[in-house]
């Protein structure tokens, strides 16, 4: 009944591409010589038991953590190292793992910080709020009510999102990376500590944007039969290093990636 | 405009009988244009329609629907929460002679497909893809059904069933065959002035708290002639505001939100989504309301767990001046004569209080607030009185196009349901059952004469299946119960439990309450608990819990259920008839009442039956002695699929008190 998605249509042309990249703090090698790819409208999965580097690479790609060698090929402009002013600019958003909202501020008023980058009145005209400033912070708030009623959560407008449930939060903060207007999406964790309806409600929602929007998402997750769901490609971590890459299916058969959650097998050989 | 009024019927100077809602739409848009008919808070702003507005949206609506081949004596269905699209769909049918059959949105696919199969619908207008889906599901049960019109399109682009439409590109098409051809709006009206007021205008299927639901068919005259009535009686005209948030399946906001809107002119309000219902309410301020008591229980509920969370100063305050209203508030509305310092102190209170209180709830601006669908606890019931808020009790049924009796202003008795309503003849049987007539009485159950009979007696008399009687002192009816329900203990003593479960139920940590014991040796009592009451008291308590079912089933909270049945004994001892009836033993089910599972009607009245067979187990034990009892129920899910609870669920033994010696100890 759905129009196919990017799994059955093929995939799109390369929109990042991370090339040889390692990165190490001190002694400590997070990241060694990883390469993979992240092509247009797709829902890629980025897994590894805990420590494997996943959310290092997150950070390498939105710039926050700078690769001692390697590159990262964004819309085919080669970078040594991205800055996250300018990966925002450029189109890649973010949620945290452990959530980065104001707590004090309503549910609107966060989304609508994301998008700051948008506003192109200067602080002075904002501040007046008058004549032309006023005219685009309307038009911003008709998108931020778009999102609003996309993720459905016109109920809690209003409401500090310190006062909200851990799961209602997680969506606050995705509807703000979505105000950015994203071609990019990177979402850390996104289910991390939500219940079943919660994860059913989150995934309906990304599957949506992806649809929908159209984002390009690479995402985060532990929750295998989330990430087995959800995504179109799995590139998989362990120790720092690449062990595997393909489609879940194939991924679900890997004899590293199972000896990697599972550990080595003792005594007898399979 | 000169309106006079012949037969129950307005009859404009230039010979026009307003008989039909599409001819009322006409004449408002023509009357009183440029005021506001309906408004939809969407993207965080309300949309207003004016009257001129709306005839062009629904015209072009019916213009597209005549398209698709809706034709007179269709049937086709609404399926949704209340938007404006779906009330503009109600009339653009009718506008063709087509029927609307409501349908409740929150009905699972196979209680919808009995619906959409038995009125034998053709063309079915759902909310969104939940909705669709749910037809879709059920589809191959529904021959008949060739079309489906979405209102809202997210999530739908990528179906290609050819069945499917959206309202605008529908409403485009209207459109467009209007501007192609002047023909098509002389037909069209010519299709508006064939509708008479004998015309079947509506077929509401009632929820029934026994066996599957059956098709109430009303016509023009029915619910035109009730809402005017109704309108007169409450004096509403073109400035209401009424809020649109309750099922429209239901006959109760299929008059308020519709007839009565076309019939006065006023406007009506749909909100953003069913959570922001409190939100949206406090924004319009709306001054007519007609609700079930669970809407004003809820309110009351959230009210005192946020109240037991304010500073102790705001607390107090609260306290006080609550039992200052208790004592005068009642009296004030109702114009006695007060003395002066309570008349002071009441104002204080009002300012403090009441007032802010009045603004949380939306109801500031409120003249007319109606209970209806079943009866309301009198401690709740005067609760709202003693704030100033004029709540009144109505007595109604989908039969009757909703009025048999209300209160008339000032003559409110929390026990009473009110007089008879202009235009209604009602009586008491000689078995003590009420039955009514009046120019609202339905046409008939659809596809069904044989009930039809039964329930509406030759003479045009309809048996309502309570039992009441009119009190001699003040000439007002009081419904004692469902006729079928009142029955009596082994020993002869009556036995009311709706009466029962109402005195439960005002206690806000009660959500639900199903008192067991006709035929039997004494009453007993299963609870449900209100999670959002105890949940915050649990909190306030340090009281851990991982579920509903182990927070129904903790110690404390049996101990603070036991203290409410203790009150309501003893409150029951007071009472001469019922003081045989006070409750034995009681327990807290472990799962919540739920109409999916078929325990409750969509309009949330209990289905006895049901729930006797159901929790069979429980009511063995509850007379057995047994201290537990082992349960096991299937359940619903809202997606449909279904699953097991099972349960050990304790019993407690209640206080019970002499007749005479609750009232000593009171004096005491």
């Amino acid at each position: 009944m759905r129009a196919p998605s990017a799994r059955e249509a093929g995939l799109g042309e390369v929109l990042l591409a991370v090339e040889n990249v390692s990165l190490a703090f001190g002694g400590v090698r997070a990241l060694i010589d990883v390469s993979f790819d992240i092509r247009k409208g797709e829902i890629r999965a980025i897994i590894g038991p805990n420590g494997a580097g996943k959310t290092s690479m997150l950070n390498v790609i939105n710039g926050f953590y700078q690769p001692r060698s390697g590159r990262i090929v964004f819309k085919g402009e080669p970078r040594t190292a991205m800055r996250p002013y300018a990966a925002a600019h450029g189109g890649i958003a973010r949620t945290f793992q452990n959530l980065a909202l104001f707590r004090g501020m309503t549910t609107l008023d966060n989304i609508m910080a994301g998008r700051a980058l948008k506003m192109h009145r200067g602080l002075f005209w904002q501040l007046i709020r008058y004549g032309p400033a006023l005219k685009e912070e309307v038009e911003h708030r008709r998108r931020v009510e778009e999102i609003i009623d996309f993720l459905e959560i016109a109920p809690i407008r209003k409401i500090p999102v310190g006062r909200l449930p851990y799961g209602l939060q997680k969506r606050v903060e995705l509807g703000r990376a979505l105000a950015m207007e994203p071609d990019l999406l990177l979402l850390d964790e996104p289910m991390a500590g939500m219940n079943l309806e919660e994860k059913e409600d989150m995934s309906r929602f990304i599957l949506d944007v992806n649809h929908q929007y159209g984002t390009t998402i690479a995402l985060i997750e532990h929750d295998m039969g989330v990430v087995m769901d959800l995504s179109d490609r799995v590139v998989v971590l362990d120790y720092g290093q690449k062990i595997a890459d393909a489609s879940p299916d194939e991924v679900k058969c890997d004899k590293n990636v199972v000896r990697a959650y599972l550990g080595e097998p003792h005594g007898t050989s399979v | 405009m000169v309106l006079h009024m012949a037969a129950g019927r307005n009859v404009i100077s230039t010979g026009v009988v307003l008989d039909t809602l599409p001819k009322l739409l006409i004449h408002n848009a023509d009357a009183i244009g440029s005021r506001p008919a309906i408004r939809h808070k969407d993207l965080g702003i309300w949309r207003t329609w004016t009257w001129a507005e709306m005839l062009d949206e629904v015209r072009a609506f019916s213009v597209g629907l005549a398209a698709l081949g809706l034709k007179r004596d269709d049937k086709f269905s609404i399926i949704g929460n209340n938007r404006p699209r779906l009330y503009w769909a109600i009339c653009a049918g009718q506008a063709l002679g087509a029927v609307p059959v409501p349908v409740y949105a929150d009905a699972v696919a196979d209680e919808m497909a009995y619906v959409l199969a038995h009125a034998e619908v053709t063309c079915a207008i759902a909310e969104d893809q939940e909705q669709v889906d749910k037809i879709l599901a059920v589809s191959d049960r529904l021959p008949r059904l060739a079309h489906i019109v979405y209102d809202e399109p997210r999530g739908l682009q990528d179906y290609d069933d050819r069945r499917l439409i959206g309202v605008a590109e529908l409403q485009r098409l209207g459109r467009n065959a209007l501007a192609a051809d002047a023909e098509c709006l002389a037909r069209w009206q010519a299709g508006v002035a064939a509708g008479k007021g004998s015309d079947l205008s509506v077929i509401l299927y009632t929820s029934g708290t026994t066996g599957r639901s059956k098709g109430v068919m009303l016509s023009y005259d029915n619910v035109i002639i009730s809402a005017r009535n109704g309108n007169a009686f409450d004096r509403l005209g073109a400035d209401e505001n009424v809020i649109a948030y309750l099922p429209m399946a239901w006959v109760g906001d299929h008059v308020l939100s519709y007839v009565q809107s076309y019939v006065a002119g006023y406007c009506v309000n749909c909100p953003e989504t069913p959570d922001t219902v409190v939100q949206d309410r406090r924004e319009i301020g709306t001054t007519y309301a007609f609700a079930p008591p669970r809407v004003y229980e809820n309110l009351l509920t959230l009210t005192m767990v946020r109240m037991a969370d304010a500073s102790p100063l705001k607390r107090k305050l609260f306290e006080f001046f609550l039992a200052v209203a208790r004592r005068w508030g009642e009296k004030i509305l109702n114009g006695e004569t007060v003395p002066l310092a309570a008349r002071l102190l009441y104002g204080i209170g009002d300012f403090l209080v009441y007032a802010p209180l009045k603004n949380q709830f939306g109801l500031s601006r409120i003249r007319v607030g109606y209970t209806a669908g079943e009866a309301i606890g009198p401690e709740i019931f005067r609760f709202y009185r003693a704030l100033g808020l004029n709540l009144k009790q109505l007595y109604g049924q989908t039969e009757a196009s909703v009025y048999v009796t209300a209160q008339p202003d000032g003559e409110i008795y929390a026990d009473t349901v009110g007089q008879a309503s202009p235009g209604v003849e009602v009586k008491i049987s000689a078995s003590g059952e009420v039955l009514y007539r009046s120019p609202g009485v339905f046409v008939g159950y659809y596809k069904d004469p044989e009930k039809t009979a039964e329930v509406r007696t030759a003479d045009g008399w309809v048996h309502t299946g309570d039992a009441g009687f009119f009190d001699p002192k003040t000439g007002h009816l009081r419904i004692v119960d469902r006729a079928k329900d009142v029955g009596r203990l082994k020993d002869g003593t009556l036995f009311a439990p709706k009466y029962i479960e109402n005195k439960l139920k005002f206690y806000p940590n009660i959500r639900e309450a199903v008192a067991v014991g006709a035929g039997r040796d004494f009453v007993c009592a299963m609870v449900n608990i209100d999670l959002t009451a105890v949940g915050s008291w649990a909190e306030r308590n340090n009281v851990v819990y991982g579920s509903y079912q182990e927070l129904a089933g903790h110690p404390l909270v049996y101990d603070m259920i036991a203290g409410h049945i203790d009150e309501v004994n003893r409150s029951l001892a007071e009472e001469e008839v019922m003081a045989g009836a006070q409750i034995r033993r009681f327990l807290v089910l472990h799962k919540e009442l739920d109409a999916d599972d078929g325990e409750l009607t969509r309009t949330q009245k209990l289905r006895r039956g049901m729930i006797t067979q159901r929790y069979a187990a429980l009511v063995e034990a509850l007379y057995s002695g047994a201290t537990t009892a082992d349960v096991s129920t299937e359940v619903t899910f809202e997606d449909g699929h279904t699953g097991t609870i099972t349960a050990r669920v304790e019993i407690r033994d209640a206080r019970t008190y002499a007749a005479r010696a609750a009232a000593v100890e009171r004096a005491a």
